[in-house]
């Protein structure tokens, strides 16, 4: 528990989120004119943007959530596709469709099927990745990690990871793999409900998951990933000025690495759970538009466990990172329906009609961001 | 008689144009074209990272550029250090895009300010290579002075940060700069509207670059347009050799007018 002393779960400690929530109910109409007109936000002031006092002004918020977007990113959208690894999975979360304890078909790709499905990826467009596995160090292994990572397609030009947390040494040895990026959502800020939903194995220790992305930033990874997972905490609001507050922790820390954040809301899967409070599509707009005010400097990602509509509209505002034509299952683009899925998606259109959208709505799908980070690129 | 179309000499690359332009941050292909065609520019910087030499179909960056019109500068953004760069620039020149390099070396991804020493470190590395050598850089007289001194066909001072729109924020450095520079002075990142080059201009730069401000103008061409304009005139009001400015009115004869 040493990990919990410094690092961001000091300033959580100190941060109050019950106090702050409380706030964000609170909030009035003039709070709303004063942090609209202010330069940086801080938590009080998120807390201000997701009251219903600032709901009963979302168009305002939301005009002014995408001109910080447009100035800081362009009219432009990144696109990256997940790549799933494994479901194979030694915790228990009561969220998710790979929890140790459910009785689902598990699987976990070859070197060579990592390689084929990487093949299928690129040949629809994408050239950013997201390797996403369960937590299962044997099935996948930090070696069997760096050996996917030199096999993907040679078009890859950025890959990132989402699996469990790793050591310092490890984290290292996947920065010199050519590991652009690592995603640990913390799921929830709310250290009593985090213990009741990661009920067994590694993901258990809210601490050691909360330290890695801190241990991830400190071994040279560039890009991270932090998140909350909407509907598993019963105070939304809570987490969402927890996640702006951690971005903003980490880009203060970690001067040299780019921070992305998401706010993915619980979908149906295999662990049958059901979220414990229902997070409207105003609310989740609510929450983008104020999550955009609190980190303008936080690319905001957006997969597609979101309906079409709401993916178009968000797009407008805040978001600057999307996946398209996703496949939750190992295996899923090559050879789809043999395994289970983590969650069902709620976009299906294709990558090419997600980058059409875009382009109707002007902005630029962007395929490309990246130059390859793995030794020895023989391309741009 | 004032030669208003001396032209911009950048190594062994002659230009008529003093607007330099970029290519990201606008909503389509198909309107930075036209922005870049509105903006009269001949030196257009592409982001290496962007190009997809191997994409099919719907096309790359590089296929909306034509190459006849343009002069290509490919620039590094996204290296965080030296080796980064230089690798970069070395893959573009394997891949026909030339000898011009913009360097960049940016390993802050908030500010995207420029890392001196690493800067320096690559110039040295680049033009040993026998590259031309654009640094983008921090508006520090020493360090453009030994950017210079390394060999650089270029010193690309910041007006601002990038993306920012913020002007001309560094304008006394940058008229050290320009007052000690013995190579081009091109004024890159932060001009935010057309008054900010023709101010940069106005001080003795010898170009700018914009990006940001073109490619996000509610109206990317006119916006193009306007910048045009305004390197021009601002490169007038510089070669016609203003009046000095005062605090006070003066009037035209103030100690014999008694005399009339």
């Amino acid at each position: 528990m040493s990990e919990a002393a410094g690092g961001f779960a000091a300033e959580l400690a100190a941060l109050d989120l019950s106090a702050l929530a409380a706030r964000a109910l609170e909030a009035t109409d003039s709070d709303v004119d004063r942090v609209l007109a202010a330069q940086q936000l801080g938590p009080a002031d998120v807390a201000v943007l997701l009251s219903p006092a600032a709901a009963a002004r979302l168009e305002e918020i939301a005009q002014a959530a995408k001109e910080q977007t447009t100035q800081r990113f362009g009219r432009a959208v990144r696109l990256f596709a997940p790549l799933y690894l494994s479901n194979a999975c030694l915790s228990t979360c009561t969220y998710c469709g790979f929890a140790k304890d459910l009785d689902v078909v598990r699987r976990t790709l070859t070197v060579a099927e990592v390689t084929a499905e990487s093949a299928v990826l690129v040949q629809r467009g994408f050239r950013h990745l997201l390797l996403v596995s369960g937590e299962h160090r044997t099935e996948v292994s930090a070696d069997y990690l760096i050996d996917v990572v030199r096999a993907l397609d040679p078009d890859v030009v950025s890959v990132s990871i989402e699996t469990q947390t790793w050591s310092d040494d490890t984290y290292a040895r996947l920065v010199a793999a050519g590991v652009e990026g690592v995603v640990h959502y913390q799921e929830t800020y709310d250290r009593a409900r985090y213990a009741d939903v990661h009920r067994a194995g590694w993901k258990r220790d809210f601490d050691r998951r909360l330290a890695a992305v801190e241990r991830a930033a400190a071994s040279g990874v560039r890009r991270l990933g932090v998140g909350a997972l909407l509907g598993l905490a019963p105070d939304w609001r809570a987490d969402v000025i927890a996640v702006a507050s951690h971005a903003a922790w980490l880009s203060r820390h970690f001067w040299r690495t780019d921070v992305t954040v998401a706010l993915p809301r619980i979908k149906p899967s295999a662990s049958g759970f059901q979220p414990v409070v229902e997070i409207s599509d105003a609310d989740y707009v609510q929450a983008m538009a104020a999550l955009r005010l609190g980190a303008p400097d936080a690319g905001i990602v957006l997969s597609t466990r979101e309906p079409a509509a709401l993916r178009d509209g968000l797009v407008r505002i805040a978001v600057t990172s999307m996946s398209a034509g996703s496949s939750t299952e190992p295996g899923g683009y090559s050879h789809p329906g043999e395994s289970q899925q983590q969650f069902s998606i709620s976009d299906d259109r294709t990558p090419a009609q997600i980058a059409a959208m875009l382009a109707a709505a002007g902005y630029e799908p962007v395929w490309k961001d990246a130059f390859s980070l793995r030794p020895e690129p023989v391309r741009f | 008689m004032l030669d208003l179309t001396s032209p911009l000499i950048i190594g062994k690359y002659t230009f008529t144009s003093r607007l330099l332009t970029g290519t990201g941050k606008f909503a389509s292909h198909e309107i930075m074209r036209e922005a870049l065609a509105a903006s009269g520019s001949e030196l257009v910087t592409v982001a290496l990272r962007r190009v997809d030499p191997s994409r099919t179909g719907d096309g790359d960056v590089l296929d909306f550029l034509d190459t006849a019109r343009y002069t290509l500068l490919p620039n590094t953004s996204g290296a965080v250090n030296a080796e980064e760069a230089v690798r970069l620039a070395r893959l573009a020149r394997a891949g026909e895009m030339g000898d011009l390099v913009k360097l960049e070396v940016t390993p802050d991804p908030r500010w995207l300010t420029p890392d001196p020493i690493e800067t320096l470190r690559a110039a040295e590395l680049l033009v040993a290579d026998g590259f031309t050598v654009l640094p983008y850089c921090s508006a520090d007289p020493i360090l453009c002075r030994r950017l210079e001194d390394a060999g650089c066909a270029t010193v690309m001072p910041l007006g601002s940060w990038i993306g920012s729109n913020r002007g001309l924020r560094t304008r006394d450095a940058v008229e050290i700069i320009i007052s000690q520079a013995g190579v081009p002075v091109v004024v890159d990142a932060g001009l935010g509207v057309p008054s900010d080059a023709a101010e940069a201009m106005e001080i003795g730069a010898d170009a700018v670059l914009v990006n940001t401000a073109i490619a996000v103008a509610r109206d990317p061409i006119a916006m193009a347009r306007g910048f045009a304009l305004a390197t021009e005139a601002g490169r007038l009001g510089y070669l016609a050799g203003r009046a000095a400015p005062r605090q006070e009115a003066e009037a035209s004869s103030p100690l014999t007018g008694f005399l009339r």
